[in-house]
């Protein structure tokens, strides 16, 4: 056994997530709060990223919360049905019941936000029946005043508010409510692609003993190899520049196993 | 090929189905013994604690079907973990299948739990399970507790821990890795697994 190889066998590889944000069933880009492009068929995209080498996909339906709706099974079954990577559901998820179903068309994981933000213990009642890893709590969070505080509804600028909860304090919540993952998505940084938050991403890892995902601002592939250097994030998810085609994930992934870290080809 | 893969209630079995469906063969979600032991292959899969699954298992008398079964068996995930004598989470009794118990991974600021993600797997053994697998091919892994490495073991991954990523006797075999989940080297395990002789 080589001793490339020894090394390789002690850490897990650095997920790559793309997120698809979907809206009536169409991949859309651009900056979240402003106009969206069209940007293709879900499935294709999902392919597609899953032959670049995407670590996992993400199906965002951005307006599914604020439209008190969730996303159609039928619709996610028919993308889960061709996928042979981890699939995660996020949008509109708000009962236990909801959860079940994506589960049972074929997700793996179920990742909730402004729903959980309403009502904690949804975070609870998941991870109870279906086990915590199946729960994935994203949260949306910037700056005020010096303060990094959770957002809520923020697919769409009419919805958009501010909670009173600061961040730090929700992750710990839904950790201990029973989160198998953190999604942290920097608003500040989102779709500006100048770069993940590293800061806001290492006082939210020092918190946690679950995975966190580091989600919000990336722009080129070096803002990959920027946060797992500086960070202890498990991945990074990003949207908007997979779906433009700025940045490719095998770029990515070349970008980061040239500076030393642990990638799957 | 009709393959039986056992309904614990609630999990992600959909994407099991869907990778049995993309080889070609017929996954049939059931708990009645009957079905079971007459499938041609059956997989444990599982998401959710281990006292829970296997009191469902009790429950539907699946767990004396799976004791019987003689064709080819694999444990996924949870599954896997079910295959062995005792598991440390909740204390639950397993199926007994495979010798030994399922602990608890250690977790860590650098190695948070559960341990979710790809990982490189070793192979330790030359086995059918893993022809046309490569030493090192990555799987996707999600789970916080691990089979015990032995003679049993026929890959090994490493979380803090080494541990069994594929484990088997006789007719009965186990991967703490998602197959369904893992791209091609995942797809190439459980069309392994559908090839073995009976």
């Amino acid at each position: 056994m080589s001793a490339a190889f020894r090394w390789r066998m002690l850490l897990p590889s650095k997920r790559i997530i793309a997120c698809l944000d979907v809206k009536a069933g169409r991949v859309v880009k651009g900056v979240r709060f402003e106009g969206h492009i069209d940007a293709g068929d879900p499935a294709e995209c999902a392919a597609r990223y899953r032959d670049e080498g995407a670590d996992e996909i993400v199906i965002y339906d951005i307006t599914a919360s604020a439209e008190r709706r969730t996303i159609d099974y039928f619709w996610l079954a028919g993308i889960a049905r061709a996928l042979d990577i981890p699939l995660a559901v996020a949008g509109g998820i708000r009962t236990l019941d909801q959860a079940i179903a994506c589960l049972e068309h074929g997700a793996d994981k179920v990742s909730i936000n402004s729903p959980a933000l309403e009502r904690p213990e949804l975070i609870e009642e998941i991870a109870r029946v279906a086990g915590s890893q199946c729960v994935v709590v994203g949260v949306d969070s910037r700056a005020i005043e010096g303060e990094w505080m959770t957002h809520q509804y923020t697919g769409s600028a009419e919805t958009m508010r501010r909670t009173p909860r600061r961040m730090l304090d929700w992750i710990a919540e839904a950790q201990a409510r029973g989160a198998g993952e953190i999604v942290l998505n920097c608003m500040d940084q989102d779709g500006v692609r100048a770069g993940y938050d590293i800061a806001q991403l290492n006082a939210a890892r020092a918190l946690l003993s679950i995975p966190l995902i580091a989600s919000g601002g990336a722009g080129a592939a070096a803002h990959f190899v920027d946060v797992f250097r500086g960070t202890e994030v498990s991945g990074a998810l990003a949207a908007g520049i997979f779906h433009s085609g700025a940045v490719r994930i095998g770029d990515v992934k070349h970008a980061m196993r040239s500076a030393g870290l642990e990638v799957r080809p | 090929m009709e393959v039986a893969v056992i309904k614990l209630g609630v999990g992600n079995t959909a994407s099991v189905l869907f990778a049995l469906e993309r080889l070609g063969a017929r996954g049939v979600l059931t708990d009645d013994p009957a079905q079971i032991a007459g499938a041609e292959r059956v997989i444990l899969p599982g998401v959710g604690a281990a006292g829970h699954a296997m009191h469902k298992l009790r429950a539907s008398g699946a767990d004396e079907a799976l004791r019987a079964f003689p064709r080819p068996l694999l444990g996924i995930c949870l599954g896997q973990q079910l295959l062995y004598q005792r598991s440390e989470e909740g204390a639950a009794e397993g199926l007994g299948l495979l010798a030994g118990d399922v602990t608890a991974l250690a977790t860590s600021r650098e190695l948070p739990a559960p341990h979710m993600g790809w990982s490189a797997v070793r192979a330790e053994r030359a086995h059918p399970l893993l022809a046309g697998v490569a030493s090192g091919d990555y799987f996707y892994f999600v789970h916080s507790y691990v089979c015990p490495v032995d003679a049993q073991t026929i890959a090994i991954a490493n979380y803090g821990r080494s541990f069994a990523a594929v484990s088997g006797a006789g007719n009965v075999f186990g991967c703490q890795f998602h197959p369904e989940r893992s791209g091609a080297p995942g797809a190439r395990v459980l069309q392994n697994f559908l090839a073995l002789p009976c």
